[in-house]
């Protein structure tokens, strides 16, 4: 990292800590630590998290928009062949899931999915090696996974929240949808006992309404986070390397193998994750479709 | 690990993205895809279709091989009745033109013998009269006998 040496915790503190940059007083200052970071409250950018994953995203668009352009009916080959598996995997899964009709759906799922897969990707790539890259460029942190950032999970599931609200709002009415919020699940004929129940069914499906986007961007950034801890802590053992000892190289090796093991693993946990968030945003497009749940 | 400002530039990065790919990756792949499917469904009807009428021209050769045949078989059996026929006539007119022949041959015979018998007769009565003139001669007048004569050779 520095020249200096650094203690494990300063080294997962390090790690852990976004590019947060704000401008004050007419120039761009970037915190130093993590106080330094929350001292700067909400109008702070982190950097890092927005580089990358907008490099992600045009990286997907450009390689799928080249594909989509020279897209013919003929035979395809090559990258077509790939993209158009990609396509036609989310198509049969939002036709799987999604019953209602709206072609916004396949669209906002296959961007989903890519998007995150690409983000998460980006955990696979040895710990300090983009780091260091931007160390060279004079950025003292640099977090190079986007979703392991909450603003980047969090930004992503308040549009698919704010989609749910609209959609919801717009096939089933300002009643309808107040009526599921608040008739449901208790219900009862005589009219007073459900007057009773109605703020009941309020906090119920207020929790369950909120939880959506909450447990979609939690879910997402725990796994992730708890996957980049673990790649942070595996890097450690190796690096209180001081010369050829029996324990140094048992460490080392240990690193080696380990690391290599869990991104194996990881392979599957980030795959898994871009589709869990697909496949729960179409569910829940689906449920905002629906007239009668 | 703030929550900052970057939430809502992720927000506003991923609706650009969203419609980005909505406008300019998913409906033109979507619908090549549509297209090739329609090409591909219309292929293979056209298969079916070419193959349903080469059983049909198949049946349609059979059927015309068929009825040449028959066709052939009739004419041949036309011919060789007419064939037969024909020697029937033939025959026939054979016969016909040959007892014609053989009456005339024998109306012929008959007509030359009758001649042959006139003449012998009108010689057989010329010699008769010469003779009868040579024994008579001198007894009988020629005059008065020729009569008798002409009828005898009549009666012949």
């Amino acid at each position: 990292m520095t020249t200096e040496t650094i203690t494990s915790s300063e080294y997962i503190k390090h790690h852990l800590q976004n590019l947060t940059c704000n401008i004050n007083a007419g120039h761009v200052q970037c915190a130093h630590s993590a106080e330094e970071a929350k001292k700067m409250g909400f109008w702070a950018l982190n950097v890092d998290t927005f580089v990358m994953s907008f490099i992600l995203g045009a990286l997907f668009l450009m390689l799928f928009h080249g594909v989509a352009k020279r897209a013919s009916s003929g035979i395809p080959a090559g990258i077509q062949n790939f993209v158009e598996w990609v396509v036609d995997f989310i198509d049969g899964s939002v036709r799987g899931s999604f019953s209602g009709k709206n072609t916004l759906v396949a669209p906002l799922a296959l961007t989903i999915f890519v998007w995150i897969f690409l983000m998460n990707f980006m955990d696979l790539f040895p710990i300090d090696f983009l780091p260091k890259v931007a160390e060279s460029f004079g950025f003292g942190h640099f977090k190079v996974v986007p979703s392991t950032d909450p603003n980047a999970t969090f930004g992503m599931s308040f549009v698919v929240f704010f989609l749910v609200i609209y959609y919801s709002l717009k096939s089933k009415g300002l009643g309808g949808f107040a009526a599921e919020l608040s008739m449901m699940p208790f219900q009862s004929k005589n009219p007073i006992i459900q007057a009773l129940f109605v703020p009941i069914n309020l906090i119920l499906e207020g929790v369950n309404l909120i939880a959506k986007p909450v447990s979609l961007a939690l879910r997402l950034f725990g796994n992730m986070y708890a996957g980049e801890m673990i790649f942070i802590l595996i890097a450690i053992m190796g690096s209180t390397w001081a010369g050829f000892t029996v324990a140094n190289i048992t460490l080392f090796g240990s690193q080696i193998f380990l690391s290599l093991g869990w991104a194996i693993f990881h392979i599957l946990i980030i795959t898994l994750q871009a589709f869990i968030f697909m496949t729960l945003t179409i569910v829940y497009l689906d449920m905002a479709h629906q007239e009668h749940h | 690990m703030n929550i900052n400002a970057t939430l809502i530039a992720q927000a506003i990065m991923f609706a650009l993205f969203f419609w980005f790919c909505k406008s300019f990756v998913w409906t033109p792949i979507i619908n090549a895809l549509a297209a090739r499917q329609k090409q591909i469904a219309d292929g293979l009807a056209a298969a079916a279709d070419g193959r349903n009428s080469l059983e049909v021209a198949a049946k349609q050769s059979a059927e015309s091989l068929n009825q040449a045949k028959q066709k052939a078989s009739e004419i041949i059996a036309q011919a060789e009745k007419r064939a037969s026929q024909i020697v029937d006539e033939a025959k026939g007119s054979a016969k016909v033109e040959g007892e014609r022949i053989l009456v005339g041959a024998k109306a012929e015979i008959e007509q030359e013998v009758n001649r042959a018998k006139e003449s012998l007769r009108s010689q057989v009565s010329a010699l008769a009269v010469a003779g009868a003139e040579k024994i008579l001669r001198k007894e009988i007048d020629s005059k008065a006998h020729s009569e008798m004569l002409a009828k005898l050779a009549a009666e012949l």
